[in-house]
């Protein structure tokens, strides 16, 4: 997998277009089941990490992300700017400049326990990690861009069922069934525009 | 001053700042003591550049407790206590207990001198 400047600056515009496009829709999904501020709240974190280019993408990949990560954390506020920049910053903290397949599925899957961590969650409490912990297994067993993005959806749209035992949607109880986990729409809006732009072989 | 300083983070700065008058009702200007709330735009949230900043105005060589809200406001706060230097980073401690009770009794607690471990648990201590 070979980012160049051309490609990294291009992975920057699509994870934030992909935000902020569907600001209102998150937005919508938060005003069901939570505080309604995770389309504004994700919105303004990628708004600022625009606005961090061209600079963002002068950096190396691992420099890149752990940018991202950090803005995210500052600007995004609720438990997402953590969750979510944690994220970004436990990828650029775990990948080499150059990332070969398995040095993507290793970072991620340290990506992901950083978030366990932050979060004290874990996959089946309706959280962004129903969306991360599913498509880590495809990545690792050597899908595709087009099988990792539909993992992401579908990963997301299984969360609608379940029982929020995580986050402000925890306070509905059984009320929180029957609503998409904004968190795992934003998970897979982002990872759907990431693969998108990054090259999968579809052998690892 | 050495005692232990209190830092109160809710999503509404109204709340923040309310506790805080709460805090200094009791313990007039014997704790350190610092408020934040709300998001980076000033709407209901939290943000760690304002946590960062209210551990640095409530610090003391004791340390510093923190009361928080909601789910939100405690991420951010202990994501706001890892970026702190090593060295501080081991005397600030998030309480579980409610917002404005347990900064009352936390402040009150430190007011009498007690170890940061003894302020933390007055304050988780009280209504569990």
């Amino acid at each position: 997998m070979s980012l160049d400047r051309v490609a990294r600056e291009r992975l920057v515009r699509a994870l934030a277009a992909a935000v902020i496009e569907h600001a209102d829709e998150l937005t919508s999904l938060d005003q069901a089941i939570g505080d309604g501020d995770h389309g504004l709240n994700m919105k303004r974190g990628f708004e600022a990490v625009l606005a961090a280019l061209p600079d963002l993408a002068d950096k190396s990949l691992p420099d890149m992300l752990k940018a991202i990560g950090m803005t995210l954390v500052m600007k995004v506020g609720g438990a997402s700017g953590p969750l979510v920049g944690t994220f970004f910053m436990e990828l650029g903290k775990a990948l080499p400049e150059q990332p070969s397949r398995p040095d993507l599925v290793a970072a991620t899957d340290k990506a992901i326990e950083a978030v366990k961590a932050r979060g004290r969650s874990e996959a089946g409490q309706k959280t962004l990690l129903d969306v991360l912990v599913p498509v880590h297994v495809v990545l690792a067993g050597g899908g595709d861009a087009r099988a990792i993005a539909a993992e992401a959806a579908q990963a997301a749209d299984r969360t609608t069922p379940m029982l929020a035992i995580r986050g402000r949607a925890s306070f509905l109880g059984e009320r929180s069934i029957g609503h998409m986990d904004p968190g795992s729409r934003s998970a897979s809006l982002l990872i759907g525009a990431a693969v998108e732009i990054l090259e999968f072989e579809v052998n690892p | 001053m050495s005692n232990v300083g209190i830092v109160i983070v809710s999503h509404s700065p109204k709340i923040a700042e309310g506790a805080a008058d709460m805090v200094r009702q009791m313990v007039g200007d014997a704790v350190p003591l610092a408020w934040t709330g709300g998001d980076v735009d000033g709407g209901l949230g939290t943000n760690v550049a304002g946590i960062l900043e209210a551990i640095e105005t409530a610090w003391s060589p004791a340390g510093v407790a923190i009361l928080v809200d909601l789910g939100g406001a405690e991420t951010n706060s202990e994501m706001a206590v890892e970026m702190l230097s090593e060295d501080r980073r081991a005397r600030v401690l998030v309480c579980n207990a409610p917002v404005v009770e347990g900064a009352v009794i936390a402040a009150t607690e430190s007011s009498g001198g007690s170890s940061l471990a003894a302020v933390k648990r007055s304050a988780e201590e009280f209504y569990a």
